[in-house]
């Protein structure tokens, strides 16, 4: 183990290409489905995927446009003339025998990230991004003497978002790896289902007490942003540890195994490939005008950043702020920032309606017990009527909790929520007379917590606010009913 | 073999294609008899190995739905019942495609080219395929895995390649055209040997879909025919975008059938110096001397033109085209189709020997020599210094032709040469391409015409437009045409 003081000798320098699957509707090359999820294997190919003589690429559009939209997410501009090019290696998931890229002439040169490690703000920055065709996926059968080949995946559009190695530490690499997940769903460029595989990450990590860089190893194919943090965790204190012994750091690729979390050797630097790029001769070079530009830049969504700028006001913390962020795009089909964006000049009802956001909503729809059947305007109208009633001392706070998540389950609102919550006992009593018969009642009953009271033993009264609320069936104003109870044991 | 005097046809049996579409439409000739015609002639003539597989049950099968359509009154195309010959690069329905390669024997092609839908949408058929250059590499149909063709004129010698046994198919007259691909002067070379028309357009002009690729960034589509009105017909309809291939070009508006072919008189012609010079057969070079002079005759202003990057235009095309032809055979790769070496023990294996048996010398050079100039740290040296000299020329054709409406030369620097007389010397072959790889390199349409012979061995005159101007160069090239044929009579 790599003590404290040893690790924070050195300095950990990381930087992370993510391969970004696109929601375009065909493939990069070819009129053919791009969603391989549920499709039998090879269905979903045409003749350029299957590398047939004669067949050529035909570049799709909405990858392009997506890729643009991808660019101005990443802080950058689409570059308005890009290229593709081929980078060629052997194997059979690859029909083509070259991979269709942008090596030269991406679409996308420079941005940044912004991200949020501890509370404390961090830019990385990008150095290009650049859109591919992924490969089709090869399994070998453990023991047959064959492998499979699944070519439904072969050519669907990829952008590689290359990072500067500005990452200096595991949680960072993580919290990197979330804000592009964040960038790329707010954009609504990719599902990024990493479940599915949607966004893949290579991590880059080295080591070095010294302001040269150390040798880097290449870990590949995370689908996590967990699995980022953790091999590069693993990555950090093996390079370590091998320095510490005297001995060096093979440059090579790596795999992780989530299993035993640990990274694994793959490939050393020796048997890197010659790719032969050459600019691809198929596709004439993409060729964005300055009207096509802005009309994508115009098309943009309120992105995290400025999400949070508009939020940064209510005084929310930043996990909290990340979960509503991650919320909003985990179901499209709910809102959460829209409801508090059209709330915002009433600074208070939006920090509450934030709070039962993070607190009652998110986790009650992650309980999968739970179904949510109410429409967004619905929850408008729910949250905002509680908040009246919360605001009216008709509704205790706790009591409030149970009507949101008792109304969130229901198709239809009924005509009077008010009337509701009474009906369902929700609504507390703040009828003086009312509340007034029940304290003498509990102060009866209670003869020495009274006594304590009158002589000053204030700790006691709280007892006595719940054996009135106990009383009231939990009806009662707590407040009002602390206040009687002083009146009564002056 | 037959004798060479009857096989070459003084008058053909093929009237003009206009003439040919309006015969069938009026009922006067059946497609049905036209595909029999055709056939009749490959199988007479198949001692010159023009022809690697007909078509026969597919063509049949179409003319008698032709025929039928004729019979019922129903619209059919501008190329009814037309039989013609398609080069084996061609993805035809009806026989293998292979690209006279021993990798793609056994072929089946899965759809068809652009170019062959084309055709066949105005009612064109399809009857066989020719022969070639493995892959389309080579100038003389020696590269082909299967055998050579022969050329008509003489049998000893070759009948250029790669696009040999189309042109050699035309010339026996199997059919009344034939489609060709042109590179670095596939179409040209043999058109020019074999002493017919050959056209190559613009780059992009006709879509490479369905083609069996060479080098992407020249390859070209294009007839070969007896004349230039009959090879303006089939480009007509063969020309302009395509949705499966993204380099293609719009056509021009006002289309490429010539109806009253446009006078060379005011043409302004720059004959290329670097062409006339060193290196050049003196036989050769009389006749396109007099073949020009036949055109100043007609009204057309000849000048000589200078273009310096031309002396570099060879090793800036056997670096590009070799690049490009090594990233194209990658998919050649024993896995999915065509030949597979099943004796091999693993993946490795099967990659090396498939594509060791599978593929001949020349297509292995090529690829060498690609994958040499494209791995790091020579592709700057060689393949970005060629790009960059091929803008060069690029430049320099654009220059030219701010002063000049056409640029002329010979097509090849020699008559057809013997078989076996350059296929142990590799770099000899290349020289044959020195006339015709520039304008491949640019992207400008180019034509050849008959310009008589050399001790009984046709030579053919090479007329260059600029980039897209196909339509004028065609217009005008009939008209070259007319009059040299009657110099030669």
């Amino acid at each position: 183990m790599v003590t404290k003081e040893v690790r924070d000798q050195y300095k950990v320098t990381i930087g992370i290409e993510c391969h970004v699957q696109l929601k375009t509707n065909t493939k990069l090359f070819a009129a053919v489905g791009n969603d391989a999820r549920d499709a039998e294997p090879n269905t979903l190919i045409s003749h350029i995927c299957l590398g047939m003589p004669g067949a050529l690429p035909v570049l799709n559009e909405q990858a392009v446009a997506l890729a643009s939209k991808a660019a101005f997410a990443l802080n950058s501009v689409p570059s308005p003339f890009s290229t593709f090019d081929r980078k060629h290696y052997f194997y059979p998931d690859l029909p083509l025998g070259y991979q269709i890229t942008q090596f030269y002439q991406p679409v996308v040169l420079g941005g940044s990230v912004d991200i949020f490690v501890d509370g404390k703000p961090k830019t990385v920055n990008i150095t290009r991004a650049h859109l591919e065709a992924d490969a089709g996926k090869s399994s070998h059968p453990a023991g047959a003497d064959y492998s499979l080949v699944d070519l439904n995946r072969a050519g669907t559009p990829l952008l590689e978002i290359v990072s500067e190695p500005d990452i200096n530490s595991p949680a960072e690499a993580r919290a990197y790896a979330h804000e592009l997940y964040l960038l790329m769903k707010y954009a609504d460029v990719s599902d990024a289902d990493l479940f599915h595989g949607n966004m893949r990450f290579d991590v880059n990590v080295s080591v070095s007490k010294t302001d040269e860089l150390g040798t880097r190893t290449e870990t590949k194919n995370l689908n996590s942003f967990r699995s980022v943090e953790k091999a590069a965790e693993f990555e950090v204190n093996r390079q370590i540890e091998l320095l510490e012994k005297g001995q060096s750091i093979t440059q090579e690729t790596r795999g992780w195994d989530d299993a035993k979390q640990k990274t694994f050797s793959q490939r050393g630097k020796e048997q890197a490939h010659d790719y032969r790029y050459m600019p691809e001769p198929d596709i004439p070079p993409v060729q964005l005008d300055s009207d096509y530009i802005s009309r994508i830049k115009d098309s943009m969504p309120v992105m995290p950043g400025e999400w949070r700028t508009k939020l940064s006001g209510l005084g929310l913390d930043v996990s909290q702020t990340d979960i509503l962020l991650d919320a909003e795009v985990a179901d499209s089909t709910v809102d959460y920032l829209e409801i508090l964006e059209k709330n915002l000049t009433d600074k208070a009802f939006a920090k509450q309606l934030a709070n039962w956001f993070v607190n009652i909503e998110i986790p009650f729809r992650a309980d999968e017990n739970n179904t949510v059947s109410l429409s967004n305007e619905g929850r408008a109208t729910v949250y905002a009527q509680t908040a009246a009633l919360v605001g009216d001392s008709k509704l205790s706070s706790s009591n409030a909790k149970l009507l949101i998540t008792e109304l969130l389950t229901h198709e239809t609102l009924p005509e009077s929520i008010e009337k509701y919550a009474d009906e369902q006992g929700f609504i507390q009593v703040s009828d003086t007379g009312e509340i007034e018969k029940v304290v003498i009642d509990v102060i009866t009953a209670n003869p020495q917590a009274a006594e304590d009271v009158r002589n000053g033993e204030m700790k006691a009264i709280g007892f006595l606010v719940g054996q009135v609320m106990k009383a009231s069936l939990g009806k009662a104003n707590p407040g009002l009913a602390q206040e009687l109870l002083r009146k009564h044991l002056q | 073999m037959s004798d060479t005097t009857a096989a070459i046809p003084t008058t053909s049996q093929w009237p003009s294609l206009k003439d040919l579409t309006s015969q069938v439409q009026s009922g006067k000739v059946t497609a049905v008899e036209l595909v029999e015609r055709a056939l009749k002639t490959i199988g007479e003539k198949q001692d010159y190995q023009a022809i690697i597989a007909t078509i026969a049950e597919r063509a049949r099968a179409r003319a008698v739905e032709i025929d039928k359509l004729i019979a019922d009154g129903s619209h059919v195309g501008r190329l009814a019942g037309v039989p013609f010959i398609a080069k084996d690069n061609f993805l035809v329905f009806g026989a293998d495609t292979t690209a006279a390669s021993n990798i793609l024997k056994g072929f089946d092609a899965p759809y068809q080219s652009t170019a062959i839908e084309r055709l066949e949408a105005e009612g064109a058929i399809c009857v066989a395929k020719a022969n070639l250059d493995a892959f389309a590499h080579g100038g003389s149909t020696e590269n082909s895995d299967f055998f050579t063709t022969k050329n008509p004129h003489d049998t000893t010698r070759v009948p250029g390649g790669s696009s040999g046994g189309s042109a050699a198919a035309v010339l026996l007259d199997m059919a009344p055209f034939a489609l060709g691909t042109d590179t670095g002067g596939s179409i040209r070379q043999p058109a020019s040997f074999t002493g017919i028309v050959g056209y190559k357009p613009s780059y992009g002009l006709v879509s490479r879909s369905g083609v069996i690729a060479m080098a992407s960034s020249t390859d070209t589509i294009g007839p070969l025919a007896r004349t230039v009105e009959d090879a303006a017909y089939v480009i007509d309809i063969m020309a302009g975008k395509d949705s499966l291939d993204s380099t293609t070009i719009d056509r021009d508006a006002a289309g490429y059938d010539i109806t009253s072919p446009e006078s060379l008189a005011g043409k302004k012609i720059g004959v290329i110096k670097e062409y006339m010079g060193e290196g050049l057969d003196a036989g050769v070079k009389k006749q396109i001397e007099t073949s020009l002079e036949s055109l100043k005759e007609a009204g057309a202003e000849i000048v000589e033109v200078s273009l310096p990057s031309l002396e570099y235009s060879l090793g800036v095309y056997y670096i590009v085209v070799p690049a490009e032809i090594s990233s194209n055979l990658s998919r050649y790769d024993g896995q999915r189709f065509g030949f597979s070496d099943k004796s091999a023990k693993d993946l490795e294996a099967s990659y090396v020997q498939s594509r060791t048996k599978g593929f001949g010398a020349e297509a292995k050079r090529r690829i060498m020599i690609g994958a040499y100039v494209l791995s790091s740290g020579y592709y700057d040296a060689y393949y970005n210094k060629a790009q960059t000299v091929r803008t060069k020329l690029i430049n320099e054709f654009n220059e030219a032709f701010k002063d000049v409406d056409f640029l002329a030369g010979p097509t090849a620097p020699t008559v057809a040469f013997k078989i076996g007389e350059n296929a142990s010397d590799p770099l000899q072959m290349y020289l044959a391409d020195v006339m015709t790889v520039g304008p491949s390199l640019v992207g400008i349409p180019s034509l050849v015409i008959p310009a008589g012979k050399v001790d009984g061995m046709p030579v053919g005159l090479q007329l260059m437009a600029p980039q897209k101007a196909d339509r004028i160069l065609l217009s005008v090239g009939a008209t070259a045409q007319e009059k040299l044929s009657k110099e030669q009579k």
